[in-house]
């Protein structure tokens, strides 16, 4: 029960520091978002991007010294590309995700409060009542498991990591010269 | 003192901090940085509040149990975290209708609030659907190079970036 507390007492202290983190970065605001989706300001692209590479790094350095075990999510196409466009359809509606709508809460947006949450809840729960139907079917279509590009391409981790870092730091460049 | 009351850091920054961030969610707590299936736990929570403990007989709800866990604490501190930065740089909001939703779609209070509920149930059954959302699978999944995660990811903006412009282009 105390180890249970202290779990809990670290996801809220980590949690503050994300949401620091999102609101001094913008995406806590739905013009930020929104001129992302029109390709206009590249603010919540460079923030994933520089996540994914620091990210990267410093798990698979901590994997390698048998500190942490990563969990890469299984998945199948019915599910991740078909699921991710639904996602993306609601992304473009609401103009928040469900992570940036906790910080648009905390950065005094209202929209984000009131429709947004109650939406998002209660999607989630239409999700839960149509779950074991979709599971039997479209979940499982295209099934490929919880394979990582590594495994796909036959190579060791740091063949993917080093190239992906050089190639989004190339994006980020581009990106910096085009003024976006 | 004067750099936490600035409105906006560099995103490459902001993104830098997030990646660190997530060695430590991983190295003390063993978690990836995540949010969407505490929106699926609540749900269940409220469904209960209703329907009792049969909610629990569910197939989706016995895979993700509606109690509170480490993640929904990650949720609430992204609250409490954006709150305080933006109490801190003078940045917080208290708008009900976004400055470019207003621009391009006017002030009709009722028409942000119709669509943003359209957008939520979408993004919430969308996430789940998906097994994960922009946080799961678009940072914590394709740093751990996910082939899940790299196609969600993909998908969302790809959804993202074509709704936008049938809505901002065609529909104005």
């Amino acid at each position: 029960m105390k180890t249970g507390k202290m779990k809990l007492f670290w996801g809220l202290l980590f949690g503050i520091i994300f949401g620091f983190l999102l609101q001094k970065g913008g995406a806590t605001k739905y013009d930020v978002i929104i001129n992302q989706l029109l390709l206009i300001d590249y603010t919540v692209v460079k923030i994933m991007l520089s996540a994914v590479i620091a990210g990267m790094i410093g798990l698979y350095i901590m994997q390698g010294l048998g500190w942490i075990k990563l969990r890469p999510k299984t998945g199948s196409w019915g599910k991740n590309a078909i699921g991710g466009l639904i996602f993306g359809a609601g992304f473009a509606l609401l103009g928040y995700c469900p992570g940036t709508i906790a910080g648009a809460i905390g950065n005094g947006y209202l929209d984000a409060l009131t429709a947004g949450l109650v939406g998002i809840i209660f999607g989630s729960g239409l999700l839960a009542t149509a779950y074991p139907g979709l599971k039997k079917g479209v979940l499982k279509k295209g099934y490929f498991g919880n394979i990582t590009l590594p495994q796909v391409f036959k190579v060791n981790n740091w063949v993917v990591i080093i190239p992906l870092t050089a190639l989004i730091i190339v994006v980020f460049y581009f990106l910096e010269r085009a003024g976006l | 003192m004067n750099w936490f009351m600035e409105v906006q850091w560099s995103p490459y920054l902001v993104g830098a901090g997030i990646g660190i961030l997530s060695w430590f969610t991983w190295l003390i707590s063993n978690e990836p940085i995540g949010c969407s299936t505490s929106f699926s736990r609540i749900a269940g929570m409220i469904e209960k509040l209703f329907r009792g403990a049969k909610v629990e007989e569910k197939l989706y709800y016995q895979e993700v149990n509606p109690k509170i866990d480490w993640q929904m604490m990650f949720v609430l501190g992204i609250v409490i975290g954006a709150l305080i930065s933006s109490l801190l740089s003078g940045d917080l909001s208290g708008q009900w209708i976004p400055s470019v939703w207003s621009i391009n779609f006017g002030n009709n209070l009722a028409l942000r609030l119709l669509v943003g509920f359209a957008g939520g149930i979408l993004l919430g059954f969308g996430a789940r659907w998906a097994d994960g959302c922009t946080s799961g699978h678009g940072i914590s999944g394709t740093m751990q190079l996910a082939v899940s995660s790299w196609i969600s990811a993909i998908c969302f903006f790809i959804g993202g970036i074509l709704v936008v412009q049938l809505i901002f282009k065609i529909v104005m």
